[in-house]
Parts: structure tokens; C-alpha cells; sequence
């Protein structure tokens, strides 16, 4: 036994995490999930904000970071379409606009058909300067955004009307999955008006230890990885409905299987792998 | 002269001009404008990237350098999504200008550019990603021992943040009540105390060094003291 673990080939594990990951997604698995209180401020904010009220949307992820970050995106941008907030569309990474495209037709065309263009939500697509762009947003957003990503100069877009800078918004609600990110909008928006400017994120699971200094005094809240993305859907559930739909509203809540069972995996295989540690000490090998 | 005092000098008028503008707000309109450079330089940046991307690989498939095919690919690749974006090539044209075909999005559903992203793009990132699994799986098996203190205290903290972030944690302590001191002991809120306490103190340890060591470089080269990112060396 000792020599077949001392032994063991990685495609041996790799096959293991491959079980634990694909049993649960086949079985459709989906463990309970009780909001955490930084999970459930961010729930809090954006539930105390009123009807018209403008949320900022930053998409700055990318494909590799969309299976834990997907999620809380969807889930945000269906809660701001659920409170009626008026959404503006914005992205720091060259990709992050087909999020965008994705977020509308997903979300915003299927299930708020009510919803129009340049008076509830509007694209401004992505800008390159990384933090560059959101010193300037946080004095004056109209020279950084002169047109949306349609075209249409700002100016002509109804919605557009009142808002000279960051703190015409009443919250940022950030998706990141590095740099430039939540880090940065904490340092160069809210830092800039710390009274003025409320700052809600969903960031990659890495990303979290680092933004945790950040809560609550800069951030009011924050969504870890794939458990906060599930956290959140669960209270969105829970406020809003339609538990009974399966589909892109629940896709947090159903990857806590494949998670709950790869962790187990990895704590298994942490214990065997000091098993055999403390076994070829004692046999000299070591 | 031309190739490093000017870009100094700019590089500290620039600096000074966004510090002085934090102390003193009338200066705000300069530190906006200094930051609409800084974002069309960042923008020209992508095309001299562009540029730089296509010297070293055209440079290394023409001397036939180990690994030039994959320089073909990569060449391929960039010259063919940045053909199919900049031509709209497979674009919808918008309903208001149904003849105009450059009119429409690049990016809109069905477009070459979207088959690229959709079908391409996203699957290989994705696929890359999550291949990290597997060796870490790999990896912690066969490297993660418990030789001394920390390495123990390393295990221990990852063992419960493992099962804390998952259902396990809830259901390995159970049996611990919901409220009083005791409950401080079940996973999931043991989790979270690891991570608002020693995870947390000991970020804003490394944030306030690097603060400090990011406030030291600055000086410097706002000084003129350090000027390596002029390149050249020195």
C-alpha cells in the first residue's frame, strides 16, 4: 500500500478531480448556501437604493475568470434590473464588453423586455488606461465617455443627463478578476470621495485575501469566488423568485457541488499525501 | 537629450502635476488633462504592442529559431481576429442603415468576430484555467507536508478555509450551536474570522510596505533619480 502511494501516477489524480468535478454537475447537485454578512451588505446596498436610483456596472474580467465570475455578474445585473435602477454598462479589460453584450442579452432582452436602451441602461464600452480611466471618471466622466459603445454621443442619450462624474452614481458595482479591478476602484474612485461613493465588488477567489482590508469602511461589500457568487444568488432567490428556473440565475449555487466535492478531494489528498510523508520518515526514506 | 531628458522631464511634470492636484484642488482641470494623456498614450500603447508583437515573431519564424511554428500561429491568430474586427467581416448590418455594413458591431451576435470570441477564444482561456485544478490537486499531494510549525499551521488554516467554503463546513459542525462562544468553532464562521483577521492584518501589513516602497520609487523618479523606465539601463 505504502509503495502504491508513494507511487501514485498524477493521471491517477488527475482522473479523481476529474470524478469530483463532473459527478456533481451530472447529478445536478445543489447544496444550501447561507449568505455570509459580507455577502449579504453587498445584498443590503443595492437593496436600499430606490427606483431610478443609478448603478455603475464595471465588467473587468475575462473568459479564464468567468466560471467563478459569471455568476455574480448575472446575478447583479438581474438585481439592478429587479430593483429598476438605472444601469450604466462600463469595462476595463478588452474583453469585458462581450460580458456586457452577454449581460443584455441574457438577462436584460430575456426577462426585463421592458427595459430601453439609453433610458434604463446604457453601454459605454471599454476604454483603455486602466486606473488612468477611472482617475479621470471619478472627476469627469463625460471627456473619458464622449459616446457609448454604439456611437451615440452622450449627450443624446437620455439617461446620460445629470451625470458629470462618479459620484452622480449611488453605487459601483465591480466584477474583477485582477488588474485592473476592484483594488483600483477602491484606490482612485472611492478613495477620491469616501462619503460620496459606494463600491460593491464580486472578485475571483485569490483576488479575495487582498480585498478583504478594503470592507466595509471602502467597500460596503464583497462577493468571494463562486461561494459569494452562490451567497448572493441565494438572497436574490429569496427576494425575487424563480428558484423554480433552473438555469444562469442558480449557476453559482450548482458549481458549490463540483467545489464542495473537488475541496474534499484536495483535503483527502493532503492527508494521504503526509501519510506517506510521515511513513518514509519513519522508514528512513524521507 | 531627445530620447531621455525630454521623456524625464515630462515623466516629473506629469507626477508633480497629479500630486499637487490632490493638495491643492484648483489644479484638478491640469491633473484631468495629465490623465487624458496618460489614456492616449495607454491607447497608442496597444498599437506599438501590436508592432512589437509582430517584429519578435516575423524576427523568429525568419531565423527558423526553435519553437518558430508556434510564432506562425501566433502570427496567424493576430493578423486574422484583428483582420475579421477591423473589416467587420460577418457583421449584421444595425436596421436603421441596412446597406451600410460597416455600420454595424463588431461584436453583435453573429458576427466573425463574435464566432471568434464565442467559439475560440473563450473555450481555449476557459479550458487553460481550469486545468489549474489538476495540478494543484497534483501539487498538494505531493508538496504540501507538514515538516515544521508553520508548515502545520499552514495545513490547518487550509483545511478549514477548504471546507469552510463549501457545504462541508456546515455539516462537519453541526452539532455546535448557532449562538454563543461555541459557535465562533463551526467552519464556516471560523472561516470567516480567518479571513477578516489574520488574512486581513496581515494584507494590510504587505499593502502598507508596498505603499511605502511605491511612495520611495515614485520620489525617485519624479527626482530623476531612478530613470530605468526610460530603458537603456542605468
Amino acid at each position: 500500500m505504502y509503495e502504491f502511494l508513494r507511487d501514485l501516477d498524477r493521471r491517477v489524480i488527475f482522473s479523481l478531480m476529474a470524478l469530483a468535478v463532473a459527478v456533481p454537475i451530472l447529478l445536478q447537485i445543489t447544496p444550501p448556501e447561507k449568505a455570509t454578512p459580507i455577502v449579504r451588505d453587498a445584498f443590503e446596498t443595492i437593496e436600499a437604493l430606490e427606483e431610478g436610483d443609478r448603478v455603475y456596472m464595471a465588467f473587468d474580467f475575462d473568459p479564464a475568470s468567468a466560471g467563478e465570475l459569471q455568476p455574480m455578474a448575472t446575478a447583479f445585473v438581474r438585481h439592478a434590473c429587479e430593483k429598476k435602477l438605472k444601469i450604466y454598462f462600463t469595462a476595463l479589460w478588452p474583453v469585458g464588453p462581450q460580458f456586457i453584450k452577454n449581460a443584455e442579452r441574457d438577462v436584460i432582452s430575456r426577462d426585463f423586455p421592458e427595459m430601453v436602451y439609453g433610458e434604463d441602461y446604457v453601454d459605454l464600452g471599454f476604454k483603455t488606461g486602466n486606473e488612468g480611466v477611472i482617475k479621470l471618471v471619478a472627476n469627469d466622466l463625460r471627456t473619458q465617455y464622449p459616446q457609448d459603445a454604439r456611437g451615440t454621443p452622450i449627450d443624446d442619450i437620455p439617461m446620460m443627463a445629470g451625470v458629470a462624474s462618479i459620484r452622480d452614481f449611488d453605487v459601483i458595482m465591480n466584477v474583477s478578476a485582477g488588474y485592473p479591478g476592484t483594488k483600483e476602484w477602491v484606490q482612485y474612485a472611492v478613495a477620491s470621495a469616501p462619503d460620496d461613493i459606494k463600491l460593491v465588488a464580486g472578485c475571483t477567489g485569490v483576488q479575495a485575501p487582498l480585498l478583504y482590508p478594503y470592507y466595509p469602511q471602502q467597500m460596503s461589500g464583497l462577493l468571494a469566488a463562486i461561494k459569494g457568487a452562490a451567497e448572493y444568488e441565494s438572497l436574490v432567490l429569496g427576494k425575487y423568485g424563480r428558484e423554480n428556473e433552473p438555469g444562469m440565475y442558480q449557476e453559482g449555487l450548482r458549481r458549490m457541488a463540483p467545489q464542495l466535492s473537488g475541496h474534499i478531494l484536495m483535503v483527502g489528498l493532503i492527508f494521504v499525501g503526509n501519510l506517506v510523508y510521515f511513513m518514509a520518515r519513519k522508514r528512513g526514506e524521507a | 537629450m531627445m530620447k531621455r531628458t525630454i521623456p524625464m522631464l515630462l515623466a516629473m511634470a506629469a507626477g508633480i502635476v497629479m500630486i499637487l492636484a490632490y493638495f491643492f484642488p484648483p489644479l484638478t482641470p491640469l491633473q484631468d488633462k495629465t490623465t487624458v494623456w496618460f489614456n492616449i498614450l495607454a491607447a497608442v500603447a496597444f498599437i506599438l504592442g501590436g508592432g512589437n508583437l509582430l517584429k519578435v515573431h516575423l524576427k523568429k519564424v525568419s531565423d527558423r529559431r526553435e519553437g518558430w511554428a508556434y510564432s506562425m500561429i501566433t502570427l496567424a491568430a493576430f493578423v486574422g481576429v484583428l483582420a475579421i474586427g477591423l473589416f467587420k467581416i460577418g457583421v449584421n448590418p444595425l436596421d436603421e442603415f441596412p446597406d451600410q455594413r460597416m455600420a454595424g458591431d463588431f461584436r453583435a451576435e453573429g458576427s466573425g468576430f463574435w464566432y471568434v470570441y464565442e467559439y475560440v477564444f473563450a473555450p481555449l482561456t476557459a479550458t487553460i484555467f481550469s486545468m489549474l485544478a489538476f495540478y494543484v490537486a497534483s501539487a498538494a499531494f505531493r508538496a504540501f507536508r507538514a515538516k515544521n510549525l508553520e508548515a502545520i499551521l499552514l495545513l490547518g488554516t487550509a483545511f478549514v478555509i477548504l471546507l469552510g467554503r463549501t457545504a462541508a463546513g456546515v455539516f462537519l459542525t453541526d452539532f455546535l450551536p448557532e449562538e454563543g462562544m461555541l459557535a465562533n468553532f463551526r467552519l464556516e464562521n471560523l472561516t470567516v474570522w480567518i479571513m477578516n483577521n489574520p488574512v486581513t492584518a496581515g494584507n494590510r501589513a504587505i499593502m502598507i510596505g508596498i505603499a511605502l516602497g511605491t511612495a520611495s520609487v515614485s520620489l525617485k523618479i519624479l527626482l530623476g533619480v531612478d530613470r530605468s523606465y526610460l530603458g537603456g539601463g542605468d
